[in-house]
């Protein structure tokens, strides 16, 4: 059996979207939008119900959809751009944002303190969560902008974004906000309360790789990322990917569609798994219990490492992922498990199962036996293990 | 990203557990930084008659452990001694770049045991075993923050 548990890295690309995808990668599909003739014609008109596809799966507005390559260029380019239109507006050099971010925010931010912007890294409490208040008091009279991850990719944690944008704005209302909602949009309703900036992107949510947009609040006079040929209303230079693009709006409209029945299929699903799960001894799961992703499911496991599960995982079938030191290619885990206050060596035992609905129980249930007899015989080899006991040895 | 050797070897690991009445243990790496590595051996007039490893870290630690104990079984205290990193990963048929750490564990192992068999005999293991991967730099070396 295979079960493929890894849906927070990316989705399998849904039937919708394959379907919408298909006429513009065969036949006459391969005309530029930019051009005069039928063909290129047709792309620019399938181009722009994407886009009003997006915008009602969204309830936001066409023009203030910009398609991307994907989540990290739009985090790019919303980081980027804000703080450049922040120094064009007086000299607001202040970027604020959390130390639980994907690196498409975090790098992105290093990058800009490196050069003249001033960074604020706030802190989160151990459910991976900052409070309206604590952003708020953050805020400073040359803050730019504010950006938050709106549902975490490793613990699955919610922001309640809404709230929190509304104390900055009642502070300042000229910080911009945005969001980093790449693993919200498709899977739960998102609010737009307060943003000026949204980031998302099509793998996430049975759209094709490699596609995405910002969504940039209509009124923002925001910078250009790619200079060229005047796409994307001058503010993303490059052919459009058609193709792409009708996938990830086909994805997100059939998301949008199934959303109420998908989210408490996967929920009921995930609470299966997670109480499976937490009938391992000496495992605890991480993030937000209440306010969640509906198939996101995050442990912590003592005396055996996070990498070794992922592999005796992927032995039975199961794809899952950790956060552990090792599968991230450094000596240290999860800067998110870090930043929620585990110790290294808790970080390091770490388990990210993301499921949808397709998962079904009897994949839930699988997960679960596969995972109770890997963590176990791993355990029997770990000298953080007391075997005879069935407990972490006192004292390492 | 693992060639089939480490993945056979994390899949059956070879000599799993303590030796039951070893005289030379050795313990290397720390939970922080997610290996640790304990090598438990029986040693006999100066051969290694039995070895067993436990390991608490990723897929490389427990593939570095388990042929660095087939490594040195039945070989002689020299011969284990002259068990270098660059032997076990080659015995991997290679390593990714970031988990060479792994291999040098593994040498640090074997070498942390043979220096407790000889500690345990009133025998200063420095000059035959050299580091005996037990000093307070050896162990900053896996602790990065
Ligand atoms: C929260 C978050 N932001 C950004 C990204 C990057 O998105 P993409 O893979 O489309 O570049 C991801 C996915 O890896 C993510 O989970």
């Amino acid at each position: 059996m295979l079960v493929y548990a890894d849906h927070a890295a990316t989705s399998p690309l849904c039937k919708e979207a394959f379907h919408a995808m298909q006429p513009w990668l065969t036949a006459n599909g391969y005309g530029n939008a930019s051009a005069m003739y039928k063909i290129a014609l047709d792309a620019k008109c399938r181009l722009e119900d994407a886009r009003a596809a997006v915008a009602r799966a969204l309830s936001v507005l066409p023009e203030e959809v910009y398609f991307t390559s994907g989540g990290t260029e739009s985090d790019n380019w919303a980081l980027k751009g804000a703080m450049e239109l922040g120094e064009l507006r007086g000299n607001r050099r202040h970027l604020i944002t959390t130390a639980v971010e994907h690196p498409a925010v975090l790098r992105v931010a290093e990058w800009l303190a490196k050069r003249g912007c001033e960074l604020t890294v706030l802190p989160v409490d151990t459910l991976g969560r900052v409070s309206p208040e604590q952003v708020a008091a953050a805020v400073r009279k040359d803050t730019a902008l504010v950006s938050l991850i709106y549902a975490n990719n490793e613990i699955g944690t919610i922001l309640p974004i809404g709230d929190i944008f509304a104390a900055v704005k009642a502070k300042d209302p000229a910080v911009l906000c945005h969001t980093d909602a790449v693993q919200a949009v498709g899977h739960i309703p998102v609010s737009f309360s307060g943003v000026d900036l949204l980031t998302f992107s099509g793998h996430k949510f049975g759209g094709p790789k490699g596609t995405g947009a910002l969504y940039i609040r209509k009124g923002i006079p925001f910078p250009a990322f790619m200079h060229g040929g005047g796409h994307e209303r001058g503010r993303r230079s490059g052919t459009e990917n058609i193709a792409g693009i009708a996938g990830l709006a086909a994805a997100l409209q059939a998301a949008a569609d199934n959303m109420e029945r998908h989210m408490a299929d996967t929920a009921a699903l995930r609470d299966r798994l997670t109480a499976g799960v937490l009938a391992i001894p000496y495992c605890r799961m991480t993030g937000d219990t209440a306010c969640r992703l509906p198939g996101h499911a995050s442990f912590v496991f003592d005396a055996v490492e996070g990498e070794t599960i992922v592999l005796g995982l992927d032995i039975e079938g199961v794809s899952a992922s950790s956060g552990s030191a090792c599968s991230s290619g450094t000596l240290d885990p999860s800067h998110v498990l870090l930043a929620i206050g585990l110790p290294h060596e808790t970080a390091h035992g770490s388990l990210r199962l993301t499921i949808d609905a397709s998962t079904g129980a009897e994949g839930v249930d699988y997960i679960i036996s596969k995972l109770t007899s890997v963590v176990a015989s791993r355990r029997a080899m770990s000298p953080l293990w007391d075997d005879t006991a069935g407990k972490p040895v006192e004292r390492f | 990203m693992y060639t089939d050797k480490v993945m056979e070897h994390f899949s059956s690991p070879r000599n799993v557990g303590e030796v039951e009445d070893a005289n030379a243990v050795g313990t290397v790496g720390n939970p922080k930084c997610g290996d640790i590595m304990k090598m438990t051996m029986r040693i006999s007039d100066d051969v290694i008659t039995d070895v067993k490893f436990k390991t608490f870290g990723c897929g490389a630690a427990v593939a570095t452990s388990s042929i660095a104990t087939e490594l040195v079984k039945g070989k002689s205290i020299k011969d284990a001694l002259a068990v270098t990193n660059t032997a076990v990963v080659e015995a991997l048929e290679g390593l990714p770049p970031a988990k060479i750490h792994c291999s040098v564990l593994a040498e640090e192992a074997i070498k942390a045991a043979i220096a407790d068999y000889y500690k345990r005999r009133g025998i200063d293991p420095t000059p035959i075993v050299g580091c005996d991967a037990d000093c307070p730099a050896c162990h900053s070396r896996h602790a990065p923050d």
